[in-house]
This record gives C-alpha cells, sequence and structure tokens, in this order.
C-alpha cells in the first residue's frame, strides 16, 4: 500500500484572494506532492507500509527523520486543505463553539490566541487547535510535527492547522505573515473543523 | 547598545540571476531588519543591552538569542556575496578544503547536500574546529556554531524566505547559484 496525494475539494484558485492560485498549486503539487512521495519511498518495502498514517506518527520517536518529516507534512497538509474552502470564514456553531467559548471565553479570545500560537511559532512549523482529552487546547509545532506524534510537547487530535512554513504564504505575503494569518480566517470551512470536532469527541 | 543593520557592498540588482534584486531588498530590508528592530526592542533592560552579537550568540536564550543570531548569520550571508566575486580558494584555505574534502569541487558537493537536505528552517556552515580543521555543520532556525565554540567561515541560508521568489520549491536551483556568487577572497580574510 502506499499513500496517494489526496484530491484537492476546490480549484486553485478558490481561495483567492487571501490564498493565490499559484501558491496553493505549487504547495500542493509541489510541497505536498513532495512529501507522499519521500513518505512513500521511507516506509517501501518495510511493515510501516502497511499501516494508517495516524498510527505510523503515534509512535514517530521509533522511526527515521524521513518518516518523521514526509510523514508530519503528509499528514498535516491532508488535514490543511479539508479545513479550507471557498466561501469559507465566518464563526463555527453548535458544540464547537460552545466548547471554544467555554476553553477561551469568546470566539475573538480564541482567534487571538490561535493567531499568536501562528506569529510567535520561530521559522518553520504549524499553529493547531487540538482536543486533548474532551478539552480544547491551542499551540503550535516545528516543522512538519504535529499533536499525534509521540514526540510532540503536547499530545492530542488536530481539528484545525495553519501552515506557517514561509512556503505557504511567502509568494503573496513575504515577511507578513500577520497578514496571511489574518486573511486565514477568511477561508476556513468551520463545517470541516466541526465534524472533526464530532469525531474527536466520540 | 543599539544593533544597526549594515549597508550591503553592493546594490541589490548585482546578485542576479543568482538571486534577484527583489529577493535582496526583502531579504535584507525587511527580514534582517526586522531582526535587528526586534534585537534592539528585546534588550533593553535585560543583562544584554550592552552585550555584543557574539556574547548574545554564546549566552543568550529565547527571542533574544534568536534575533541576535539572526542579525549575525544574515550580515555573515550577505558579506560573503560579490557581484565580481574570486571564483574559487587559493592559498591556506585551498590547502585546508583539500586535506579535509579531498577537492574543492568535493566540497562543494558535500555542503551543497548539507544546505540541501536541512529540514525547515535553518543555515549550513564552513566552520573551523578546536583542532583547526575544516567541518561542514548544519543549525535550525537561528542556530550558530560560535555556540559550540566553532569559528564560521561560510555559511549558507536555507530559511524559504532566502530563495522563494526566486526558485519556490527547488531549493537546489537556488544552491547552484550560491556558488556563482561566494566571493573566496572574503572566505579567505575571515580564515587569517
Amino acid at each position: 500500500m502506499s499513500f496517494q496525494l489526496p484530491k484537492l475539494n476546490y480549484d486553485y484558485n478558490a481561495l483567492e484572494p487571501y490564498i493565490d492560485a499559484t501558491t496553493m498549486e505549487i504547495h500542493y503539487t509541489k510541497h505536498h506532492g513532495g512529501y507522499t512521495n519521500n513518505l512513500n519511498a521511507a516506509i517501501e518495502g518495510t511493515s510501516l507500509s502497511e499501516l494508517p498514517i495516524e498510527e505510523i506518527l503515534k509512535d514517530i520517536s521509533k522511526h527515521s527523520a524521513a518518516v518523521r518529516n514526509n510523514g508530519g507534512g503528509f499528514y498535516n497538509h491532508n488535514l490543511f486543505w479539508e479545513i479550507m474552502g471557498p466561501n469559507g470564514g465566518g464563526m463555527p456553531s453548535g458544540e464547537l463553539l460552545k466548547a471554544i467559548e467555554k476553553t477561551f471565553g469568546s470566539f475573538q479570545e480564541f482567534k487571538d490566541k490561535f493567531s499568536n500560537a501562528a506569529a510567535t511559532r520561530f521559522g518553520s512549523g504549524w499553529a493547531w487547535l487540538i482536543m486533548q482529552n474532551g478539552s480544547l487546547k491551542v499551540f503550535s509545532t516545528p516543522n512538519q510535527d504535529n499533536p499525534l506524534m509521540d514526540v510532540a510537547e503536547q499530545k492530542g487530535f488536530p481539528i484545525l492547522g495553519l501552515d506557517v512554513w514561509e512556503h505557504a504564504y511567502y509568494l503573496k505575503y513575504q515577511n507578513r505573515r500577520p497578514e496571511y494569518i489574518n486573511n486565514f480566517w477568511n477561508v476556513i470551512n468551520w463545517k470541516a473543523v466541526e465534524e472533526k470536532y464530532m469525531i474527536g469527541l466520540k | 547598545m543599539t544593533h544597526t543593520l549594515p549597508n550591503l557592498p553592493y546594490s541589490a540588482e548585482d546578485l542576479s540571476p543568482a538571486i534577484s534584486a527583489k529577493t535582496i531588498e526583502f531579504h535584507h530590508g525587511k527580514h534582517h531588519q526586522a531582526y535587528v528592530n526586534n534585537l534592539n526592542n528585546l534588550i533593553v533592560g535585560t543583562k544584554f543591552e550592552n552585550a555584543d552579537l557574539e556574547t548574545i550568540i554564546k549566552e543568550a536564550d529565547g527571542g533574544i538569542f534568536n534575533n541576535g543570531a539572526q542579525v549575525w548569520n544574515h550580515t555573515f550571508y550577505f558579506f560573503a556575496f560579490s557581484p565580481k566575486p574570486q571564483k574559487a580558494p587559493t592559498g591556506k584555505l585551498l590547502d585546508l578544503i583539500n586535506a579535509q574534502f579531498g577537492s574543492f569541487e568535493q566540497f562543494k558537493e558535500k555542503f551543497t547536500s548539507a544546505a540541501a537536505s536541512l529540514f525547515g528552517s535553518g543555515w549550513a556552515w564552513l566552520v573551523v574546529n578546536k583542532e583547526g580543521k575544516l567541518e561542514i555543520t548544519q543549525e535550525s532556525n537561528a542556530g550558530n556554531p560560535i555556540r559550540k565554540g566553532l569559528r564560521p567561515l561560510l555559511t549558507c541560508d536555507v530559511w524559504e524566505h532566502a530563495y522563494y521568489l526566486d526558485y519556490q520549491n527547488r531549493r537546489p536551483d537556488y544552491l547552484k547559484g550560491f556558488w556563482d556568487i561566494i566571493d573566496w577572497k572574503v572566505i579567505e580574510e575571515r580564515l587569517k
């Protein structure tokens, strides 16, 4: 079995003007495609090639740097494309909104906290909203690490992730990472995040 | 002391096609400048308020280390370039390279490989170790070999901001161009 680059549910230009078509195309085909190919090459002929990605990530400290970096890159980008979409933005609703308000005080306070985690991640990495023992938590990881990995500072089930590698925004925003983060809120598909939250509750 | 952004010894367009004017303008004018500004803000009221960059690199942590080391790293990086470079090392530096790596060509391959394989943001380095021998090392993010007691001679920035406007995901193409603009006269001076 080998991992497949998942189909995007929208066109490269669907997140314009917040994420430009050129960035989407390179990010998806070259970066995500690269992680997928490199992951497959790293696990080919090993027992890992029989496992789902989540199982590989959970014991990542036992595997090579190539599996950690590319396995993380594969999973993280899968999630990233899923939680964005055209006509995105606005606010979550239902159970997820209740949980956000309970944990962070308000949706705005959550946004500030998540944006700050994304802005202050030095170097390459990701900001996350995760479920940890049933409650919500915001933090960030370096490079392609993620909260499913046993090496992560905080472990849990990710329901929202923001890529703050420079390749995610440099063509459009250059050094202005805060502007990219601010615009990310306009492309979040909250329905997809809510579905992940419900899965995490089970 | 107040840290300042050094002026480059060449114009932004001078390194093209290896590095475009646009990349130099952002890299030096925005990123390097931001590290200088952040550092100046962060050191106020700390024991590093009057420290030089090497002291900060050796002793500081967190934001002061990150910004201080990035100021030093970028200055070291930009000042190794020239539009009219001496294309290869000579004399003592060449002898050391040959002794350690076999040939200048083999050294370039090894350094290129270190720069290409560094995952995420960081720097590849050519350093002199405590025994006076050359070594190639990798540092993540703002890392700088001075902190480990090594003496840097050459560095390559592989943060994506160093090459993304010109090369996007093609870091190996950026590394090819890198060798065309290194002025080995500068590196020889650093060895003295």
